[in-house]
């Protein structure tokens, strides 16, 4: 009998049930993961990001269950440690974390996002690029802001690239700057990419006329396959040369578009923006919400970052619709300035955004292809952006 | 590694700056590779169309193709449509009544 109690007692003690009770944070991590599941799964907030980011933020903090270390990781980052005791005394998650500590998947999604991207409307109006880089305001508004708040340089600038509205760029950035911070960072990003739809329209309207949405814009031209095929081989000897810390991004950005545009390499093209890029993108949340350890993640900087990323969000937007104002004046009316506001990334709901207002402004607008070319600009930009402050802080 | 407020408002301005910069740079370059794809296209013209009146005249001979349709190669007033929906809905209706697009007549298109 005392056997069997004493048996009874030690299943208990080892069990997670008990351990939770050690450190009630966990149980509030738990808690919150349930509730990024619901926004996830319900609410179809990022879903493809959001569910596998709130199930590694579960399997984290459920006591006992070992398979992410962050002790470990602080080895790796103070030279105690190496990749090779992460092998062998890391859990799964542990092991997965090194494809985002490494940079390659952020990379690797960047090669499926240029498979599936059409650069066209880009070239056809070249001119959208510097939307692109006036969406790029919140991310250097949410650095200063973020320092005056006491962050250190490279947390600032790893809390900045959220107003780039690029989840793989944040990651890679924050992982090479700021790791201590990549949980907060990667969830913030995705919530605000997501939230989109409700973040711009206020301030579309609150920056521009009537008028100026009504604006109806001219047909793009025609863009030929030789300019297409073209275009990411300038793009990545452009801006790699100049910024070599890029080279990961726009590297893998680019080539994903090669294949795409080339028309002869179809089976690489189709696996890298299906397979791959769901392999990765299981690989990527997961680990990514492993790092959201309760004794790490539930501080008053996680707040902080929260509401920066808004702030960052919001600056970028006003950014593009400025500029968008700018143009739509030196143009004599041919620029809509809502396109400007698809300048941050989020590829392609901040150009559904920009579509939409432009036809409740005037129902017979058809913004969504003119918006492509500062979206898509937006990514360029905040990867440059991103390898600015790598060169910088890195 | 901390940094002053004045060295943060410093490193924000070079960096909008550097993204500027990049995104100018690759603007010319597009510019310059549309203006140089347009240029080739008009030089590949010409030549057709220099030989174009000695093509003209073994077409005089050949059957003469129906006329258009009264009605036909006027202004098309879309509204509230986009032209690649309008084309679409022409062809449907033209292959579904089994008659040449270019003899019939549209007025208007109506979302039922």
């Amino acid at each position: 009998m005392n056997v069997i109690a004493e048996t009874m007692t030690s299943i208990w003690e080892s069990s997670g049930f008990a351990m939770m009770f050690d450190d009630p944070r966990q149980l509030i991590m738990i808690i919150a993961a349930c509730a990024l599941l619901y926004l996830g799964l319900v609410k179809k907030f990022e879903p493809l990001l959001l569910v596998g980011i709130a199930f590694g933020m579960l399997l984290t903090n459920l006591p006992g269950s070992n398979v992410y270390h962050p002790e470990l990781w602080d080895g790796v980052m103070n030279h105690t440690k190496t990749y090779a005791d992460v092998f062998a005394e890391g859990g799964l998650l542990d092991i997965l974390y090194i494809g985002v500590k490494a940079g390659v998947y952020p990379s690797l999604i960047f090669l499926g996002v240029g498979a599936m991207t059409d650069f066209g409307p880009l070239i056809a109006n070249p001119k959208s690029l510097l939307l692109g880089a006036a969406a790029q305001l919140g991310i250097y508004c949410a650095f200063i802001l973020a320092i005056v708040l006491g962050f250190t340089g490279p947390q600032a600038a790893s809390i900045g690239i959220i107003g780039g509205a690029d989840g793989p760029t944040a990651i890679l950035l924050t992982s090479r700057l700021a790791p201590e911070l990549l949980g907060a960072i990667a969830i913030a990003a995705y919530s605000y990419m997501a939230l989109i739809p409700l973040i711009q329209p206020p301030l579309m309207r609150l920056c521009t006329t009537k008028k100026e949405r009504e604006c109806k814009m001219d047909q793009l031209r025609t863009v030929s396959k030789k300019e297409k095929v073209l275009f990411p081989i300038i793009v990545t000897i452009f801006v790699v040369l100049l910024l070599p810390d890029t080279a990961p991004l726009i590297g893998c950005l680019m080539l994903g578009n090669l294949f795409k545009e080339c028309g002869i390499v179809d089976r690489l093209c189709d696996t890298a923006q299906n397979a791959l890029m769901n392999i990765v993108t299981i690989f990527l949340s997961l680990s990514v919400g492993a790092t959201t350890v309760a004794d790490r993640f539930l501080t008053p900087s996680t707040i902080k970052i929260v509401i920066l990323g808004l702030f960052a969000f919001s600056f970028s937007t006003i950014g593009g619709l400025l500029l968008g104002k700018v143009m739509y004046k030196l143009t004599g009316g041919k620029v809509n300035p809502l396109i400007g506001s698809a300048g941050v990334s989020a590829v392609p709901m901040a150009a559904r955004v920009s579509q939409v207002e432009g036809q409740k402004a005037n129902p017979s607008n058809f913004l969504l292809m003119h918006a492509m070319g500062p979206n898509v600009a937006g990514v360029i930009g905040s990867a440059v952006a991103a390898g600015f402050l790598l060169t910088v802080f890195g | 590694m901390n940094i002053s407020i004045p060295e943060t408002f410093g490193y924000s301005v070079l960096g909008m700056a550097v993204v500027f910069l990049m995104l100018i740079l690759l603007m010319v370059i597009i510019i310059a590779m549309g203006k140089s794809a347009k240029n080739k296209a008009a030089a590949k013209k010409a030549p057709v169309q220099a030989q174009a009146p000695v093509q003209q005249a073994p077409a005089a001979q050949a059957p003469a193709v129906s006329k258009p349709a009264p009605g036909t190669c006027g202004t098309l007033n879309l509204r509230a449509v986009e032209p690649r929906t309008a084309a679409l809905i022409m062809a449907i209706v033209a292959d579904e009544m089994g008659v040449p697009l270019n003899e019939l007549r549209f007025i208007s298109i109506k979302k039922i």
